[in-house]
């Protein structure tokens, strides 16, 4: 573990120089979304009855918050992963020190997380402030969101450490990510989706992790349904470790 | 120290990558204190057999012993007494020079106000002191290959590992290089280090081993290499037309003739002793007498066609 925090280090130190920017967008985000879709969209969705029960803002708020997550998890985790092997070669330089692969690995997913972690917070405080947030459970929707954040990051690095060449990263966003974040239960429930691929919208990590951030923010949270969440994205987690550290070694030690 | 004091010990040291055999039971050893050289084509394996004994490419079968330690169980103990200069930099854009030392010196471990101290030094050494604080991205070529050297000095290392230390660099770039390996060299510091360029070879090396195909084709001192397999001088001969034919001319009196489409090369202890005899022969347009360079061996053994 200690050699992964080495990693860890290498990572903060080169963001200090980018924080700047990246806080920004952190905090103009949510505000731009939750401003649109609650205020903008919100006005023609919440026309007449809730047909959701809750205002539109409150419903879409903890799934653009965890979804922002998986949005950073995933930038984060593919080209990064790719330069660190291809183009920068940092992960070169760790391994001829005295880190080991696994190492090297875990190293850049705390940092994923920390990112995702820094992200939702702000987020989180965001959603307060649009009165979003109906009980004191939702401070618990954060590490929601950050576990749901590894649960992309890791098969991802893993994927992006495989892939041959970074056509494969663009070709990941377009027919994962982006239809993930429109429809798992980010902006609707999946109820309105057709049979079929409303089972596989509940095969994803981010409707597990959007549901219970909901129902925490909404304080209707049980917890055998919590529990199930959680345990799917641990293993979805799990599973991503385990496959990113075969990755890795087969592209750093050959 | 096992393996009769030697810091790297090799035998029968094979890689394959699939089907392709890129080192082919090579056997070495390094001694403590000594530049020993990889020299060879590309393709020879040498950059094989620097990352088997990085530790950060598993050995497909034979023996080796780094430090006396086995790089398949030992892996990051032996890193950690290493040094290494990849061929391709590893630096990082992102941070400033001495930032590059100090990161890559927390990898081994090391505390910040040890490193900062260190990267002073080091910074001192590679004559980067100016540009400390400095973003990585502009610096010139020389330049990052002298921080990637100072970087891989950050751990005090037994056994410092250069993968074509100079290959890219103008002139005046791999002299300052050179020089600062030299140094290194009479501080005791072991140096390992692979080549395509004999000037270098002859320059930094005791030892060295000429790889061909995988294979280890001679072993010696640059000078010993020159002698056993060259000879002591070489006349160049060049000519304003076609070259007439040469055979016969020198019978018995030059050990081998090698005749390339721009010249004539003849391999002699005397030169000196050949000019008239080739003036009144060949008519050639120039006569230059030099002496034999590890070049000459190098192209006798591995060939003059391009492997690549």
């Amino acid at each position: 573990m200690t050699g992964a925090m080495l990693a860890y280090e290498h990572w903060l130190a080169s963001y200090r120089r980018l924080w700047r920017a990246s806080i920004v967008s952190s905090i103009l985000n949510p505000i731009l979304y939750l401003a649109a879709l609650g205020v903008g969209l919100g006005k023609l969705v919440n026309h007449g009855a809730h047909p959701l029960g809750v205002s539109y803002v409150t419903y879409v708020a903890p799934g653009m918050l965890v979804a922002a997550g998986m949005n950073i998890a995933a930038f984060e985790s593919t080209w990064p992963v790719m330069g660190a092997i291809k183009w920068t070669r940092v992960y070169h330089a760790m391994l001829a020190a005295p880190l080991r692969v696994r190492d090297v690995m875990i190293g850049h997913q705390l940092y994923f997380a920390s990112r995702v972690a820094a992200s939702t917070g702000l987020y989180l405080v965001a959603l307060a402030a649009f009165g979003t947030l109906h009980s004191p459970y939702a401070v618990l929707a954060w590490p929601v969101a950050v576990l749901a954040g590894v649960a992309f990051s890791a098969p991802l690095a893993a994927y992006a450490a495989w892939a041959p060449k970074d056509s494969y990263l663009a070709a990941v966003f377009r027919f994962a990510v982006v239809p993930l974040f429109l429809f798992s239960g980010t902006f609707f429930p999946v109820t309105r989706l057709p049979e079929g691929l409303r089972q596989l919208a509940y095969a994803t990590p981010l409707w597990h992790g959007v549901d219970l951030a909901r129902h925490l923010t909404l304080g209707t949270v049980t917890w055998g349904m919590a529990l199930v969440h959680v345990a799917y994205l641990v293993a979805f987690a799990a599973a991503g470790l385990w496959l990113a550290e075969r990755a890795y070694t087969r592209k750093l030690v050959r | 120290m096992p393996d009769g004091g030697a810091l790297i010990h090799a035998r029968g040291l094979t890689k394959r990558f699939g089907p392709l055999c890129a080192v082919d039971a090579i056997d070495f050893d390094v001694r403590k204190g000594e530049a020993f050289g990889f020299l060879g084509p590309n393709g020879a394996g040498k950059s094989s057999t620097m990352r088997m004994i990085g530790c950060v490419s598993p050995v497909t079968d034979g023996t080796l012993r780094v430090l006396g330690l086995d790089p398949l169980t030992d892996g990051p103990a032996i890193r950690g007494r290493l040094g290494v200069v990849p061929q391709m930099d590893t630096l990082d854009n992102e941070l400033t020079v001495r930032e590059n030392l100090v990161i890559y010196g927390r990898y081994f471990g090391l505390s910040r106000r040890e490193l900062r101290a260190r990267a002073d030094d080091l910074l001192e050494f590679v004559q980067l002191e100016e540009r400390a604080n400095d973003p990585v991205e502009p610096l010139s070529g020389g330049m990052k290959r002298r921080l990637t050297i100072a970087r891989s000095l950050v751990n005090d290392p037994e056994l410092l590992l250069l993968d074509e230390p100079t290959t890219g660099l103008d002139p005046q770039a791999r002299h300052v290089v050179w020089d600062r390996l030299f140094r290194l060299k009479q501080r005791g510091v072991t140096l390992v280090l692979t080549t395509h360029y004999m000037d270098e070879a002859e320059q930094l090396c005791d030892r060295l081993v000429i790889m061909h195909q995988g294979r280890i084709a001679e072993e010696g001192s640059p000078a010993e290499l020159i002698q056993r397999l060259s000879t002591r001088e070489v006349v160049e001969l060049r000519f304003a037309g076609d070259t007439p034919p040469v055979e016969g001319v020198f019978d018995g009196r030059v050990a081998r003739v090698e005749e390339l489409p721009d010249r004539v090369l003849l391999y002699t202890d005397d030169g000196d002793a050949l000019v008239p005899l080739a003036h009144e022969r060949l008519g050639p347009q120039s006569v230059l007498v030099r002496r034999s360079t590890l070049e000459d061996v190098f192209l006798r053994l591995t060939g003059r066609t391009l492997v690549d």
